[in-house]
């Protein structure tokens, strides 16, 4: 809630100080991801999502598929990448983008100290929708985790407050009807979705899904409190690595600083 | 009408079947499960509705599908062996039946597509088939691996007039399909309905198939009381999904019927499987230590699913239905037996079923035995001829 939620206290008081937020997504267990994971916090990142790779990862394009098998492929585990991310020494806070079997399979209370005591201040369950998110979502909250929840272009008006409600640290708005993926325009759906939500909520409203490069990101921050970046960032760490990555944020970030 | 509820009735308001079922997909397609749930509602309460599927069942379908006995197999294992012969519908399975009241539903709710995914390809073929005759675009998601051992079918959904599209992700068989199919309709929910194949997915797709698969179950138990003036001691149908075997386990779940799914050794979710959540359910899935859905593997690829039904999980946990495996080996006998003892081949799916009924004979002597032929072997001939060389 507001003002209880640490990760929420934090990006109001960025965006309230006229920064736009700008939340990188990285595959955890890449080879060398923890170097791409600083590379984002040192060029400006606000919060930094890890992916805990998953066999079937539905709201995913190809980018995030092939990231997600090559982390799988390389022994990666929940474990293994929560332990990585709790010695890596950045001063962004940190959220794991995951699919709820994740969560599921160990058990929420299981899952929740996992992230508590790896220093992860939150998690984002795409398939993890409003009417399921209940019992995981009181487990986060006993933890001192924000459970971002999503809203999407489909949703009537009516259902937009009822997920802000449950949010916490943030609104995910998703940018687009489909799935994670760079597109060559901003959809119209981006901006109109985070009008709709700024218009029900003081949560920072996130887009994410589709914002492609950092003119798309500046478009979007016309109305929105921030960008996710996702497939493009990840597409970078896999052909340039974690200076990809760096310089990928560093030019988002002046982009969105200077508003253009 | 039974004075107690049936065991497989609704599933609660949040779409579960005990503690198995609900809804957990992405956020975009809450609405359109919604919708989808109100409209099948209120479509299923409607005279009109279930007056012209029953029609285009019987005109198009060929419904009713006819009981035969086996004699020959049955005298030679010493019991009495009736088949439900639902490889006689029209496209040579039960998928039809699902197929009609989805495709004639999405009609009604205005849609212009359909998106589906299929295994063997008998799912596939039936989309086809109904889209073609509903005057819907219609495209198909196949794992790659199953294009190839399936061309034939690939083919049939191509003269119909749908787009197959070959899933080179994952395993590349029918759970890579389902998640293509899934992530297809996230982008095209506006216009599109998902035409899911069997009684899984997300709410209220597991009650809805069924649904439309009750007919199986319906026809079957009055066939019974006709035949043999009781019901049979044993119902038995191949599960991967689980949708024929729910639709005709629908029939005599009230019954004092053993009802028995049978699941192939590699892709035995309830059996091997332990609870999880994919594909928008909780339910039976085989996955490994950290939650990773695990790759089943069967020679048959409508079978090759790590998950099934949530109502399957439903009955399991219950004590109402059992799930036993058969092994690809005892699946190729059977395939061959049913052939030469009966004049029919069977999908190797359904020689799940017979090669379950060969082993477990000894124990059912004298007893009577419905097996759901749910499709014909034809789509399987190739392979065998491989594999028998």
């Amino acid at each position: 809630m507001s003002g209880f939620d640490r990760l929420e206290t934090r990006l109001r008081a960025s965006r309230d100080a006229g920064r736009k937020l700008l939340v990188p997504y990285l595959t955890g267990g890449l080879p060398g991801w923890t170097d791409g994971v600083r590379a984002a916090a040192a060029n400006g990142a606000d919060v930094i999502e890890i992916g805990l790779p998953f066999s079937d990862p539905v709201m995913d394009g190809p980018v995030i598929q092939e990231a997600s098998q090559r982390a799988l492929d390389a022994g990666a585990t929940p474990m293994t990448i929560l332990e990585e991310a709790r010695a890596l020494d950045v001063d962004v806070p940190l959220v794991v983008m995951c699919y709820y079997n994740t969560i599921h399979h160990p058990g929420h209370q299981r899952f929740a100290s996992m992230l508590e005591s790896a220093g992860v201040w939150g998690a984002i369950v795409p398939d993890l929708p409003l009417e399921e998110a209940g019992p995981w979502c009181a487990e986060a909250d006993a933890h001192g985790l924000s459970t971002i929840m999503l809203a999407a272009p489909t949703a009537p008006d009516a259902r937009l407050p009822l997920i802000c409600a449950r949010a916490r640290g943030f609104v995910y708005s998703v940018g687009l009807l489909g799935v994670t993926g760079e597109r060559t325009t901003l959809a119209s759906t981006a901006t109109e979705l985070a009008r709709r939500l700024k218009a029900v909520t003081d949560v920072p409203v996130i887009v994410g899904v589709g914002v492609s490069n950092a003119e798309q990101a500046v478009e979007a921050c016309h109305v929105a409190d921030g960008v996710v970046q996702g497939a493009s960032v990840v597409r970078r760490f896999l052909a340039n690595g974690a200076d990809g990555v760096g310089d990928y944020v560093a030019e988002v970030r002046d982009a969105l600083d200077r508003g253009i | 009408m039974s004075p107690t509820p049936s065991i497989m009735s609704q599933p609660s308001a949040t779409g579960r079947f005990g503690e198995f079922g609900g809804r957990f997909v992405p956020e975009t397609l809450v609405p359109a499960c919604q919708e989808l749930e109100a409209a099948f509602t209120e479509a299923w309460a409607d005279p009109l509705f279930r007056g012209e599927l029953d029609a285009i069942l019987k005109e198009y379908a060929g419904r009713p599908s006819i009981l035969t006995e086996c004699h020959q197999l049955g005298a030679r294992l010493g019991i009495r062996l009736i088949l439900k012969r639902e490889d006689l519908n029209h496209t040579g399975s039960h998928k039809i039946n699902n197929v009609l009241g989805q495709t004639l539903l999405a009609k009604r709710m205005g849609k212009k597509r359909i998106v589906a995914e299929t295994g063997a390809g008998q799912h596939g073929v039936a989309s086809a088939t109904a889209a073609a005759l509903m005057g819907l675009e219609c495209k198909v998601y196949m794992g790659a691996v199953d294009v190839e051992r399936q061309a034939l079918n690939v083919f049939r959904m191509k003269l119909l007039g749908a787009e197959v599209e070959a899933v080179h992700s994952g395993s590349r068989t029918l759970k890579d399909a389902v998640n293509e199919a899934m992530r297809d309709w996230v982008a095209s929910v506006e216009s599109t309905h998902y035409c899911l194949g069997s009684v899984m997915g997300p709410h209220p797709y597991p009650w809805m198939v069924r649904e439309f698969h009750r007919v199986i179950g319906d026809e079957a138990f009055a066939q019974c009381q006709d035949r043999i003036g009781d019901v049979p001691d044993v119902v038995v149908a191949c599960v991967g999904g689980g949708s024929n075997a729910i639709g005709i386990f629908s029939g005599f779940v009230d019954t004092r019927a053993r009802l028995v799914g049978v699941e192939p050794a590699g892709g035995a979710a309830v059996g091997r499987g332990q609870p999880g959540v994919v594909h928008g359910m909780r339910s039976y899935l085989m996955q490994d230590e950290y939650g990773q859905v695990l790759e089943a593997h069967s020679v048959s690829a409508g079978l090759d699913y790590p998950g099934v039904g949530p109502e399957h999980s439903y009955l399991a946990s219950i004590g109402r239905a059992e799930y036993p495996t058969v092994t690809d080996a005892e699946v190729i006998e059977a395939f061959q037996l049913m052939a030469r003892t009966e004049g029919i081949i069977p999908a190797l799916e359904c020689a799940h079923a017979v090669a379950w009924i060969t082993r477990e004979a000894p124990k059912m002597q004298g007893q009577t035995i419905l097996m759901n032929l749910s499709g014909r072997g034809d789509k399987d001939v190739g392979q065998m001829m491989e594999i028998l060389g």
